[in-house]
């Protein structure tokens, strides 16, 4: 590219002809990118420096428009420390031994990670760094998943969202893979089925909401005799925290399973047919094909889904609004319809700095992700 | 022959033609506001939306003008309606809304001021509307700024059928509504084999709950009349939240919500009274809808077997001095009825019609005819009968005239029922003024609505529920200045009946 820009100058530098032109011809570059640059700053970047200095202000409202009084991070407190902590955050309690196993080993996991890091060949002070920031914002949010679940306490929307992620990313991709296994196989009527595990994805959340607002309903819905027959109409999914969770998390798998699915589809059928074919004639069974030879290729795929995925889940506020508007209590309310019910009533600086909160986490999620997992993925790949 | 006739007839064609387009062009250019629109943001219905949907047709061929019905999901309407008005898009000319938010809507001067208007306008026939809605749904600070188009009292339905049969008296506390819901919780009451419900409310989060919860709670809060307010104390705006009424209210609040369907705390008002005119329940709290649906035959059950009752009350309410629950006697209970203090709620306060002030004059005008021509007694007397317009009676003659109603399909009995209920709330001096100050919405529909629905969950205690209301409540307050929420409070209060 630069070979060739370089050559194309020389005419105009060379002949002096015009030196206007050439030198037009040195700012072309620039020029060309600018309006692009400029969408960029206009649609992108500068809301996202407006919503944060709405996330500092308080909004109220007077003759002739609206004012902005500034509040530093009055809003930020309000979440952590604030009256908006047990909602935000949650309530904590003493914990027990069970929970108190689970952060020993999970804690341990991170040490023992971070160590082998440190004996490595490839140690440098920086990574260091990174990883020990990582393992404490980590350490930090398990404690706060574990103390708020596994004990009498109770968790607030950035647990349910962490919650909502884990789970519906996980069981997506483990449904996605088997999905795609079993219809890259020659079966009889294989092309349907593949439309069929993608229409979930081609209706809107909302319908989705709706349609699973209807199952969930005991005592009128359409699998009503179904649940008359097994006794269950007096028991209701989404009067239950964990059990309107349940029922938010299987829409939203239901939903974006097939997202994945199609992905890893086309990853596993693009893979050469003849790597398959050596190991089988070396006497590998299928559990050791897929082991050995298809899942490492389709690694740099499955690691670009999940973190579409994992961006994506972090938003997800349809489902429970629809389904359950966020009960009960506050029992299936992710980050952003926690943002949302905020914006509603007009709190627009606490719904930015919410929404705010939002993007820090999704943005440390990412980058942890983008930098441990899936440059080590690609590389290998 | 044919030809000459042919001949012939080309001019008259032609002439009759003439005549025909000066004929279609004579109204449309004589009318009064041709070629007008009004653009009219409301919820998505299909109540409130469908009236001003059905009536704008017949409103155009009479006026000219073209009315536009924006509609949008009610838990966006407030902060939709302010951001048009705050940014100055003004995308709607004119606004059906909750008359709650005029204390936000008003002090910036959003709204134009109907006073002279009203009073002007013959055909509206101001002084039959209702004086409770004249002076609160539609005045603020003494000028009018809106068209009351509907009434709103909440109060208790009960299946007059099985009440009747069973030998058992209308509820008149909360506590003889417990009993009745848990006599009929879990009996076949439509014949239909399946268990039925005591009591079917609507308790889901983000709808409707907590005016249910506030009609509970004033019968307790509030006994001496209108101007004594059920929300805070008008000497220092400290929320009445946390103390012995507030309380009571709460539990009898959590036993309701364990005498209905399973999927109770999920239910908004749409699945309440579809369960009870379908029969499934022997009582129900709602506002005046219930009425007309009831009598409607394509959905409905119990035509002709649902009574109405003023909200029960208590036998004990709060001494504010105290805090503490006290036996109702004369000196604290001036309008207790044997006994008993009824605290009907005027929830919502009725949807209303106001005009934004920035639309250009004559679209102003034309707003203004429609919302007078949605309100005269010849659309409202109709309007109010049809249970899917959401409409509730709100003016003298809906009460007086029982020819619409009987229409309907009710009978004179029911229909005497029915309003015989809202009356005896309308004459009441003890009835609860909705909360209108700036950010209602908040109070009312975030930290009040989200603290119930983490009680009824199970998350939060009863003293941690009330807790949490009141440290919301004082953080708001204090974040837009104490002593300017307390003008406002007790400038809503100051009506005159």
């Amino acid at each position: 590219m630069s070979g060739q820009a370089s050559t194309r100058r020389v005419p105009f530098a060379a002949s002096g002809w015009n030196p206007l032109v050439a030198r037009l011809d040195r700012f072309a570059g620039p020029v060309f990118i600018l309006p692009a640059v400029l969408v960029i700053l206009a649609f992108s970047i500068f809301p996202l420096l407006a919503s944060l200095y709405v996330s500092l202000t308080r909004l109220s409202f007077s003759e002739g428009g609206v004012h902005l009084n500034f509040v530093g991070l009055g809003n930020y407190a309000k979440l952590v420390v604030g009256i908006d902590r047990t909602h935000f955050i949650g309530v904590t309690a003493p914990i027990t031994p069970l929970p108190a196993s689970v952060l020993v080993v999970i804690y341990g996991g991170f040490a023992f990670l971070l160590l082998r890091y440190v004996r490595g060949p490839r140690r440098t002070v920086l990574g260091f760094v990174g990883r020990l920031l990582t393992v404490v914002i980590a350490g930090a949010l398990v404690w706060l998943v574990v103390d708020t679940v596994m004990t009498s306490g109770r968790p607030g929307t950035l647990v349910v969202t962490l919650i909502y992620v884990s789970v519906d990313v996980s069981v997506q991709y483990l449904l996605a893979l088997g999905l795609a296994l079993l219809v890259v196989q020659r079966l009889p009527g294989r092309r349907i089925f593949r439309v069929v595990f993608l229409l979930p994805m081609m209706i809107t959340p909302v319908g989705v909401a709706y349609l699973f607002r209807m199952l969930t309903d005991t005592s009128k819905g359409p699998l009503y005799p179904l649940w008359a027959h097994f006794g269950l109409t007096d028991v209701s999914w989404v009067t239950n925290p964990w059990g309107a969770r349940l029922a938010v998390m299987i829409g939203d798998v239901w939903q974006w399973t097939p997202f994945i699915f199609i992905v890893l589809l086309a990853s596993i059928e693009s893979l050469p047919v003849e790597l398959n074919e050596a190991a089988v004639v070396d006497g590998a069974n299928r559990w050791q094909l897929f082991w050995g030879v298809t899942f490492p290729q389709i690694l740099p795929a499955t690691s670009t889904v999940v973190l579409i995925r994992l961006i994506e889940a972090f938003k997800i506020v349809d489902l429970p609004n629809v389904l359950t508007n966020g009960g009960p209590g506050t029992a299936t309310e992710s980050l952003t319809l926690h943002a949302y019910t905020i914006w509603r009533a007009l709190d627009i600086g606490g719904s930015a700095a919410v929404a705010y909160m939002l993007l820090i986490v999704v943005t440390f999620v990412g980058i942890s992700y983008v930098n441990l997992f899936r440059r080590r993925v690609t590389a290998m790949a | 022959m044919s030809r000459h006739l042919a001949r012939a007839l080309v001019p008259a064609v032609g002439v009759a033609l003439l005549l025909a387009a000066c004929n279609t062009s004579t109204p449309t250019s004589n009318a009064k506001f041709s070629g007008t629109t009004i653009r009219v943001v409301t919820f998505t219905g299909p109540q409130i939306a469908e009236p001003l949907q059905r009536r704008a047709p017949d409103f155009e061929k009479a006026t000219g003008a073209k009315v536009e019905v924006i509609t949008v999901p009610f838990s966006d309407l407030y902060q939709k309606i302010l951001t048009d008005f705050a940014t100055k898009t003004n995308s709607y000319d004119a606004m059906v809304f909750d008359p709650q938010w005029m204390g936000d809507y008003v002090p910036p001067g959003y709204l134009e001021d109907l006073t002279d208007r009203v009073h002007a306008d013959s055909a509206l026939q101001w002084n039959d509307i209702a004086p409770f809605f004249r002076d609160f749904s539609a005045t603020y600070k003494g000028h009018v700024y809106t068209v009351p188009l509907d009434g709103d009292f909440q109060m208790v339905y009960y299946r007059k059928d099985i009440l009747q049969r069973d030998g058992v008296t209308p509820p008149q506390t909360w506590q003889d509504y417990i009993n009745i819901a848990k006599k009929y919780q879990g009996k076949d009451l439509n014949g239909d084999g399946k268990p039925d419900f005591g009591s079917c409310w609507a308790m889901k989060r983000s709808a409707q709950s907590y005016w249910m919860f506030i009609s509970v709670a004033a019968s307790f809060l509030q006994s001496q009349g209108t101007k004594q307010g059920a929300f805070f104390n008008t000497d220092n705006m400290q929320p009445l939240m946390n103390n012995a009424g507030t309380a009571a209210a709460l539990d009898i609040y959590k036993q309701f919500s364990k005498l209905g369907p399973p999927d109770q705390l999920n239910n908004d008002v749409g699945d309440s009274r579809g369960l009870f005119v379908t029969g499934r329940c022997a009582l129900s709290l709602d506002w005046g809808d219930i009425g007309p649906l009831a009598v409607d035959k394509t959905q409905s059950k119990v035509a002709d077997e649902v009574g109405a009752v003023i909200l029960p009350g208590s036998k004990q309410v709060l001494d504010r001095a105290s805090g503490a629950l006290v036996d109702c006697n004369s000196t604290i209970c001036p309008y207790a009825i044997n006994g008993i203090n009824h605290s009907p709620f005027a929830a919502f306060g009725g949807w209303s019609g106001a005009i934004n002030k920035a639309a250009p004059a004559k679209t102003k005008d034309a707003a203004f005819a429609f919302l007078s021509y949605m309100s005269q007694p010849a659309q409202s007397s109709v309007d109010v009968t049809i249970g899917k317009t959401g409409f509730n009676p709100y003016r003298t003659t809906h009460f007086t005239n029982l020819g619409p109603w009987e229409s309907s399909g009710m009978s004179e009995q029911a229909a005497k029922d029915y309003l015989g209920a809202i009356e005896a709330s309308l004459k009441s001096p003890n009835m609860v003024l909705d909360l209108r100050i700036p950010q209602s919405a908040f109070y009312e529909g975030t930290a009040l609505d989200t603290a119930l629905a983490q009680y009824l969950a199970g998350e939060l205690s009863l003293a941690q529920t009330m807790n949490q209301i009141t440290n919301q409540w004082n953080s708001k307050t204090d974040e837009i200045g104490r002593q300017a929420q307390l003008g406002a409070y007790k400038s809503s209060l100051s009506v005159t009946k």
